[in-house]
This record gives C-alpha cells, structure tokens and sequence, in this order.
C-alpha cells in the first residue's frame, strides 16, 4: 500500500488577493485566500499550492502576509512559489507558515540552489516546477512563467533536480495548459516512470476523467488543477468519490 | 493562564504547530515557545514537534533540556515525528543513536525494508488504524487519514505502548500511548479536521492525568 493519490487546487495570488475567477455561491469574499483554503480544506483538498504572480516588486512581500495567515487558519500541507529567487526567500516562506516551497526559474539559473535548501532544511520542502514545451526532437523547458525557451531537456532537467536533492517535481505541459484537452500524460509518464520522488501533474484538465488519466496513465503521484475547481465545474469531493470509485487509493 | 509549552529546539518551523494547539485548545491556553527547563518547569503540557535528523536532535535536547526526560515522565506530553521517534530506544539513523529508551523499541531505515517502488520519504496521506480504544481516539474513524513525512519508522515491542500502526509496504508503529505520554509519526497539525480533532482530545485527556 502506498500513500494516497493527492489532489491540489492551485490558487493564483496577485498583490495578496486570489485572481482568477472563483464563484462560489456560498463564499462573500472569493478574493480573500483564507476563506477559499479553509473551502478547499473542508472539501478535502489534500494540499493547497499558492503562486504569486505579483509583477510589481513592491507587492512581493504580501504574499508572506498571504502564507501566514492562512496558515493560521488552515490544517494542510501548504505550498507556495512564484518569484523565489534565492535560499533566504525559501526559509521566509517556510517562517511564514509554509510546509514547501516550489522554485522555478530560480532552479535553472542556480541549480545549486537546490542542494543549499535539501542540505539546510530537507528534501521534502523543496518542489521544482518545470514548465515545458514540445518541439520536435525533445520537450523543452522554460523559465520566466513561460516565456523563456531554455535548451534544457524535460526528462534531463528532472532527473538532475531529483539528483541534487529535489523533493516532488511539478510539471506543467504548456502545450495543453488552459487548453482543458486533459494532462500530456506520455511526457508526464516518462518522467514518473524515470523518478523516485513524486511527480505532480499540471496543465490541461477539463474534466475527472482527465484526472483519473493523469494517474493511471500518466502515474503520477498528485494532480494539481485550477479551473475545474475554481468555476465550480466540480467540487474536490466530487473528484475524490469519481478517483475512489475507479479503484484509486484516495483520501 | 495555564499554558501547553512547545519545545523549541531550532529543528522544525513551530508556526503551525502553535496555531494548531491554539485552535483546538479554544484558547483556553496560552500556547508557549519553551526553550529552556525553567519554560518547561512552569507548563501544564509539554509538546515535542521535530523535523531533521536524529542525532542533531537529541544533541540539541540534552543541552538545551537536561532535565526533558524527567519532565515527559511526570507532565503531559505529546511527541510529533522526531519528537515521537527519540522516545525510543535507538534509532538507525546517522549510524546508530541512543534515544531516550522510554519506549522500548526502535527506529528503522524506511529504505532498507519496503519494495523499491515505494518512495522514501514516506510523504503524504496515509491511513492510522487505530488498536486501542482511548479518549485520544475520540470522535475519529477506527482507521482515518493522516499525514506522513518521514523516512524511517519505529517499531514498538510491546503492544501495550502501540496506539495505532500504518502501513506502507509494511506495518509500523504510528503513534503510542503509556501513561501521561501520547506521540505520533504523522503530523496532526497538517492532518486537517481529524489532527485537530486528535489535539482537542489529547488536551481533554490531559486535565483528566493527574
């Protein structure tokens, strides 16, 4: 028996208010992240990942304000990235509330990065997100939210972030991301198949099916989505009772 | 105001821990950082969380707390994943360290035991089956979800001490139960309303000691 399949909505925070549209009947304030986590929490999400996508440098630091007090608030594991750039922006999150931080851009530029919070904190904090983009010979990846093309190839890329001490990998296929089509699960199954630690799938899911897919098709460990859950298409139980009636070990 | 200290011993982020005690006492307690044996002295619980490595930790304790043994015999203590761990006899981490034995058993390396195509750390939801009937226990299903980080797990030898087991390729102790002292390897304050719930419980059990 291994641990349960997880299920991580993801909720986009700009200047330290959740963007993106969420319509929940039953929440008065659909922009204040304490009310949507403790939501998501009595919905049975197994993990909440916050991303900050605060352009202006000058609002970077709400998003501490964000963690904190959430945290406060609600019982899960929390994960946070977006904008983390050196270690003391990881032990900040982690002060704050945070159980992992998720690093990106930073990882590429400084790979070393990722050894230097595995060796201080544990490896179990330490998420690297990998953005990436199919061309024809290999699946590139990408920095910069996207818009930076690196020569860095996808399975290389996390094979090397696991060597030097990652925790879970979060791969996202911009290919299919926004695009509801379901999750690129050949990529994603090479990668899960290739690693030890857990792979989180991200980018395309429109329905439960595509979640059931990612998972058995694409093995990965958690799925992590935002529309589906954000519209009110479905709740976190429905996905969890239509994960638990194909067999999947579920929470 | 009575207060639940909560052992600082710079190994492991307090933060959600502290808030957790704080919700499920009802702020009936003042929730405090301990950091030396006076802060343990003055507390009407003790609280022992714990991330890291065995080894640093109980280096850590013996300095900052050399008298932490005789207060977890005598006041009610809940011990979290190293703070659940050191209370046995040894633990096979960092090549072998001595532990504070008051729990006979010891603690094993995860990766040594289970198929390989389990991940070690052992991270995420995992289910605790419940093997004794305690107030501890109260309103939690028989078998519920928990949440796990950990890369190597105890084995109590007497039954008596097990309060639960969990199993990832194989069955290991997940919490004990002896007199005033409660620890588990999961983490209740990442353990949403069940680890609240076992918190709650774990305070109403305590007024009850004595």
């Amino acid at each position: 028996m291994s641990v349960a399949k997880r299920i991580i909505p993801c909720l986009d925070v700009d200047k330290g208010r959740v963007v993106k549209g969420i319509n929940f009947v039953d929440i008065v304030d659909a922009g204040d992240p304490v009310e949507i986590a403790k939501k998501y929490d009595k919905e049975g999400a197994d993990e909440i990942t916050f991303l900050d996508i605060t352009a202006s440098h000058e609002g970077r630091d709400n998003i501490l304000g964000v963690v904190e007090q959430v945290a406060n608030e609600v019982f899960i594991p929390l994960t946070v990235g977006g904008g983390v750039k050196s270690f003391s922006d990881v032990r900040d999150l982690l002060s704050a509330g945070a159980d992992k931080v998720t690093i990106n851009t930073a990882a590429v530029a400084n790979p070393d990065l990722i050894n230097e919070v595995t060796d201080k904190i544990g490896r179990q904090c330490i998420v690297v997100a990998v953005d990436i983009k199919k061309s024809k010979e290999q699946y590139n990846v990408f920095t910069h939210g996207g818009r930076n093309k690196t020569q860095l190839d996808a399975v290389n890329w996390c094979l090397e972030c696991q060597a030097r001490g990652a925790g879970e990998i979060l791969l996202t296929s911009m290919d299919r991301d926004g695009t509801k089509e379901g999750f690129d699960n050949e990529i994603l199954c090479e990668i899960s198949n290739k690693l030890s630690i857990p792979v989180i799938a991200s980018g395309g899911a429109g329905s439960l099916q595509h979640l059931y897919d990612a998972i058995s098709l694409g093995k990965a460990d958690a799925v992590l989505a935002a529309s589906i859950f954000h519209f009110g298409e479905y709740s976190i139980s429905q996905a969890k009772d239509f994960l638990r009636d194909k067999g999947v070990f579920v929470r | 105001m009575k207060n639940i200290a909560v052992i600082d011993y710079g190994m492991s982020n307090l933060h959600s821990v502290i808030k957790s005690f704080q919700k499920a006492s009802n702020k009936k307690y003042k929730v405090c950082v301990a950091t030396t044996n006076e802060d343990l002295k003055k507390a009407s619980m003790i609280v022992l969380p714990g991330q890291g490595a065995a080894k640093s930790c109980m280096q850590k304790l013996t300095n900052s707390f050399p008298r932490l043994h005789e207060h977890i015999l005598n006041k009610p203590f809940f011990g979290i994943c190293l703070g659940f761990q050191i209370l046995f006899e040894k633990s096979y981490e960092d090549n072998g360290v001595d532990c504070l034995s008051i729990i006979k058993g010891s603690v094993n390396d995860f990766s040594k035991q289970i198929s390989q195509d389990l991940k070690v750390p052992h991270m995420g939801w995992n289910n605790v089956e419940q093997k004794k009937d305690h107030i501890i226990w109260s309103d939690i299903p028989r078998t519920s979800f928990f949440y796990f980080v950990h890369s190597y797990y105890a084995s109590a030898e007497s039954k008596e001490d097990i309060s639960s087991t969990t199993t990832y390729d194989i069955d290991f102790t997940s919490s004990v139960i002896k007199d005033n002292i409660f620890a588990c390897q999961f983490h209740p304050e990442k353990s949403s309303k069940y680890g609240l719930q076992l918190i709650s419980n774990f305070i109403t059990w305590s007024e009850s000691l004595k």
